[in-house]
């Protein structure tokens, strides 16, 4: 780290001497080891300037990567959809048609199918995002101890993560078949009913959601536990001395303390959790696939999905798609306001 | 210490790694019985020796060769290129001073909020026009870059690399590339290697957008898609397709035993600094 003496270029772009310009207008390189004076002054004179720009210029060339692309293939693409949102399209012309207003969002609101996918969006939305985050601090709080083999079974939990969510869904499929599925021949055995999970709404959902749980628990768990690793120990023990059981010193302690990651779980797990595609896209075995013959769970992803890929209505799905951008922005505000009333901290 | 952990813990540590694991190990097995096993009563607990034999049915049924090289072709692409822009982005946002660089980091930090999942119509025309659609290109474009990965370097470097580190490189007549090469790069190996991981996952694991983009080309999550319409109903090859879907699966679970201690201390380091 140290810096030899010789190498007298200043480094703040403030603190650079104002030279007047030595006429070496910067064509043609310096000659390498040339000796005279002159040009040796002139050399580092013009090492100066270029310095001086590389520090101005450098950082701007270095961030412009990222945005140049980002404006093209993520912002753009956004605006777009407001735009679209906003004009008739010829589906056979393939031609923009005349401005329309908001009526392609209230053709979308009034579109039976549209509300049934708002309903299915949150209700498998609730069930899997309560269980997964109670069920990942679980986890986590089991983690947060002196374990035997602690990297294994931070592994082991991540398992699913890796299972991407097409493969995770046909071997659900699978396992919650009607007629030959393995939940259902359990349930049978117990002497129950076997389930219609791909007819009936509401099993639907717990089936999507069981296979959303499967694959983000673990993930979810391991960022608890970095959060509640950060706790310092001897906090727990004077709360032991006190009394405390391990139940209420999460409720008191740790929660309180991870108060911030259990809003960014949440914040995550909504943003990604309302977005569900892949799961009712291939849970579907009718032919449609546009979530179960009665739409009984197609989700807000879905309709945009199948109203503007497959039904080419450009207009109407960016008037979906904007309509579940802004669905999105309130829950996720509705739950950032319920986490932080109830991770708020308590006395003893 | 007042956290020693009984057998308790660990009895329900292993019961949730086995609900874990058992799906995976469902699809192994199925996969390796004949297509009448597959349905029987009871279901068949323990691997058949059918596995080749369905492998070589999905060899038949899809192009899964191929799809995995377009899988991996895209997945590198994609990564390679987020890491690059990324640590360029972050070093410079974490590191050198210059005129708006707190509202430009504001900006890309807001627009992670906002799910790229959306403009996937525009994407659709856009790729159209520009006839790219069906290409491996139009799969790979929308990822070239993420504001996840600018953020996820931004933070790391923040501490990794001390700014009288960068002072110094300076004083020793380095251009900012230079210094970037020499201090940033070398510090910054760890993230880069969790944020690769993370892109290449991400990106393996798609679905939605290249069902939207690709019409014959295939990567696997489509191939896979492909396999499980060839059966679907009540009649559904559940041989065939878990055979299928514990071949796709392999690749990400051997990427998985070679990496799972990075993949998670980088879950764990995002989530401190996020």
């Amino acid at each position: 780290m140290t810096a030899p003496a010789d190498a007298g270029t200043p480094l703040q772009p403030g603190d650079h001497p104002h030279r007047p310009e030595a006429g070496a207008g910067g064509a043609g390189k310096p000659t390498p080891g040339g000796r005279g004076g002159r040009q040796d002054d002139r050399r580092l004179l013009r090492r100066e300037r270029r310095a001086r720009w590389d520090v101005k210029i450098a950082p701007y060339l270095f961030v412009s990567p990222f945005f140049v692309v980002f404006a093209v293939v993520g912002m753009f693409p956004l605006a777009y959809t407001g735009y679209l949102s906003l004009y008739e399209w010829d589906r056979t012309q393939y031609a923009r048609g005349g401005f329309a207003g908001l009526d392609n969002f209230r053709w979308v609101l009034e579109d039976p199918v549209f509300v049934k996918s708002v309903v299915n969006t949150l209700s498998i939305f609730v069930m899997s995002s309560i269980p997964q985050v109670i069920i990942a601090v679980t986890v986590a709080a089991l983690l947060d101890q002196q374990l035997r083999g602690s990297t294994f079974w931070r592994i082991s939990v991540l398992l699913p993560f890796v299972v991407a969510p097409t493969a995770a869904v046909l071997i659900f499929g699978s396992l919650f078949a009607d007629r030959s599925g393995v939940i259902n021949e359990v349930l049978g055995n117990l002497g129950l009913e076997p389930i219609r999970w791909h007819v009936e709404r509401w099993w639907s959902h717990v089936a999507i959601s069981g296979m959303v749980n499967w694959r983000w628990t673990g993930y979810n768990a391991l960022i608890f536990l970095a959060a509640m690793q950060a706790v310092p120990r001897d906090v727990y023990e004077s709360a032991a001395l006190d009394g405390a059981g391990r139940v209420r010193q999460l409720f008191a302690i740790t929660l309180p303390m991870i108060r911030p990651t259990v809003i960014f779980v949440i914040v995550t797990t909504t943003i990604g959790g309302l977005q569900i595609f892949t799961e009712p896209r291939l849970f579907d075995d009718t032919a449609q696939r546009e979530g179960g013959a009665d739409h009984q769970y197609m989700t807000m992803t879905l309709y945009v999905y199948v109203k503007g890929i497959e039904d080419q209505f450009y207009g109407r799905a960016s008037a979906a798609a904007w309509l579940l951008f802004m669905f999105i922005i309130a829950i996720v505000l509705v739950n950032y306001l319920v986490t932080r009333w109830l991770t708020r901290r308590r006395a003893l | 210490m007042t956290r020693r952990p009984g057998p308790l813990v660990y009895g329900l540590l292993a019961a949730f790694v086995i609900g874990s694991a058992l799906p995976l190990y469902w699809s192994f097995m199925i996969g390796s019985h004949t297509r009448e096993r597959a349905v029987e009563t009871p279901p068949p607990l323990l691997p058949g020796g059918h596995f080749f034999e369905n492998v070589s049915r999905v060899l038949d049924t899809i192009d899964f060769w191929q799809a995995l090289l377009n899988s991996l072709v895209v997945a590198t692409v994609c990564a390679t290129s987020v890491v690059v822009f990324s640590t360029l982005a972050g070093f410079s946002f974490a590191k050198l001073k210059f005129r708006g660089s707190s509202s430009m980091m504001g900006f890309v930090v807001m627009t992670m909020a906002v799910p790229t999942q959306l403009a996937i119509v525009p994407l659709f025309i856009l790729m159209r026009d520009y006839r790219l659609l069906d290409t491996l290109a139009a799969v790979a474009l929308p990822t070239l870059v993420t504001a996840f990965g600018v953020f996820f370097m931004r933070q790391y470097l923040l501490d990794a690399v001390p700014d009288e580190l960068v002072e110094a490189a300076r004083m020793d007549g380095c251009s900012m590339i230079r210094t970037f090469w020499t201090v940033a790069v070398p510090a910054a190996r760890p993230a880069m290697a969790i944020l690769f991981l993370f892109t290449f996952m991400q990106v393996w694991t798609d679905y939605m957008w290249p069902l939207v983009a690709l019409q014959k080309t295939e990567t696997l999550q489509i191939a896979l898609d492909r396999l499980a319409l060839t059966g679907q109903g009540q009649t559904t090859d559940y041989a065939l397709v878990l055979a299928g879907t514990a071949m796709a699966t392999v690749p990400l679970l051997v990427l998985f035993v070679l990496s799972g201690r990075q993949l998670v201390s980088g879950i764990m380091q995002g989530a401190i600094k996020g």
